[in-house]
C-alpha cells in the first residue's frame, strides 16, 4: 500500500516538475540573474483567463503571450517596476498576486493586522477588568470599626460551629 | 463604552459578513478592465482584406463597437449571427479585429456567415490585444465619439448583452 503510494507520488512530483520546467526552457536567458528573474515575476503574475494559476504554471494562450512579452522586457532591459506596470495598465491590478498598496488595497493589507490589534485590544481590556474587579473585592471599602465588628461577627460564627 | 465594547464583535460579524456577501455570485471571470476612459491604444496593422493597407488608431472612430474576434473561436461564432443584426438593423459601426488569426481563414469565415464589421483589423501576433488587455475572444468593447473607450464586456454579445450596450451607446449619445 505504502509503496503504491511512494509510486504515485514519485509520479506526481516528475509530472509537476516537468509542467513548470515546459515553461521556461523555450527561452535562452543572457545570464542566470535574469532567469531567475523570469521566474519570479512569471510566479507572482497572475493569468488572466485561468486565475487559479500563475503565469508560469498556465497553458493558456494569454498565459504564454505574457511570458513572451515578460521574456521580451526582461530581454530588453527593463526593471521589475516597468514589468509590472506595463502588465497592470493592460489587466489591472487582478495580475499581481501580491497587489500594490493604494486607497483600493489598504483594506486588504491592513485589515488582518487591524483585526489582531482590536482583538489583542479586547483581551486585554478584559483580563484588566478582571483583575480589577478582584482588587475592589480585597478592598471592601470598609471602615476599621466596621472592619472590626465584621471579625468580631465571624469569630462568633466560628465560635457556635465549634 | 461597555456596551460599546460587548456590542463590538458583533459589529465587526457583521461587517464582514457584508462584505463576504458581496462578493457571493459576483462574476469573477471578468476583470474590471484598466483602459476604460482611455484611448484606444496606438497601432499599426494591417487591415483583414488588404494587407498593404495600414491601419492605426485613427482608423476606429467611434461611436461603435470593437469586437475581438477570431475563426478559432467557437463562441464569436455563436455571436457572430447577432453581430450581422446589430450592423443591418440597427446601423450600429462594429469594427473588427482579427485576433491571431490566419487571414485567409478569416477571410472564408467572412465570406461564409456574412461581415458585419465596417473596418477589420489583422492581428495575427495578438501584439494589439494584448495592449487592449484581451484574454480571451470574443471581447466586445464601446468607443465614444472621441474613441475613448467606455465600456468592455467579455463574451458573447447575445440579446441581453446588445440591450446592455445599446443603453449605454444611448446615453454616450445623449451627453454629447
Amino acid at each position: 500500500m505504502s509503496k503504491a503510494l511512494g509510486v504515485l507520488f514519485a509520479g506526481w512530483l516528475v509530472l509537476i516538475s516537468q509542467a513548470s520546467v515546459a515553461a521556461i526552457d523555450t527561452y535562452e536567458f543572457k545570464d542566470n540573474a535574469t532567469r531567475e528573474r523570469f521566474q519570479e515575476l512569471s510566479a507572482e503574475l497572475r493569468c488572466p483567463k485561468c486565475q487559479n494559476q500563475n503565469i508560469a504554471d498556465s497553458n493558456s494562450p494569454i498565459a504564454e503571450d505574457l511570458r513572451d512579452e515578460l521574456y521580451r522586457m526582461l530581454d530588453s532591459g527593463a526593471d521589475n517596476d516597468e514589468i509590472i506596470d506595463f502588465m497592470v495598465m493592460r489587466y489591472g491590478e487582478f495580475v499581481l498576486y501580491r497587489p500594490r498598496v493604494s486607497s483600493q488595497t489598504y483594506l486588504l493589507w491592513y485589515a488582518p493586522a487591524g483585526l489582531l490589534v482590536i482583538g489583542v485590544a479586547v483581551i486585554f481590556a478584559l483580563t484588566r477588568r478582571k483583575k480589577s474587579v478582584g482588587k475592589q473585592q480585597e478592598k471592601s471599602g470598609l471602615s476599621p470599626q466596621e472592619q472590626q465588628r465584621l471579625d468580631a461577627l465571624l469569630k462568633q460564627d466560628q465560635d457556635k460551629d465549634a | 463604552m461597555r456596551r460599546f465594547l460587548v456590542l463590538l464583535p458583533l459589529f465587526i460579524f457583521i461587517g464582514l459578513a457584508l462584505f463576504l456577501w458581496r462578493g457571493i455570485g459576483q462574476d469573477t471571470t471578468s476583470i474590471p478592465s484598466p483602459l476604460l476612459g482611455k484611448a484606444v491604444p496606438e497601432f499599426s496593422l494591417t487591415s483583414l482584406y488588404d494587407e498593404n493597407q495600414i491601419m492605426s488608431a485613427s482608423d476606429l472612430t467611434g461611436p461603435a463597437l470593437i469586437n475581438v474576434w477570431a475563426t478559432w473561436c467557437p463562441t464569436c461564432k455563436q455571436e457572430h449571427a447577432q453581430l450581422n443584426r446589430i450592423a443591418r438593423d440597427e446601423g450600429v459601426t462594429i469594427y473588427g479585429i482579427n485576433y491571431k488569426d490566419d487571414r485567409a481563414k478569416a477571410k472564408v469565415w467572412l465570406d461564409k456567415y456574412l461581415d458585419p464589421y465596417a473596418k477589420n483589423v489583422f492581428d495575427p501576433n495578438g501584439r494589439l490585444g494584448l495592449d487592449l488587455g484581451v484574454y480571451g475572444a470574443p471581447e466586445t468593447y464601446l468607443i465614444d465619439a472621441d474613441g475613448i473607450i467606455r465600456y468592455k464586456h467579455i463574451g458573447e454579445v447575445n440579446e441581453k448583452v446588445w440591450q446592455k450596450l445599446k443603453a449605454q451607446m444611448q446615453a454616450l449619445e445623449a451627453d454629447s
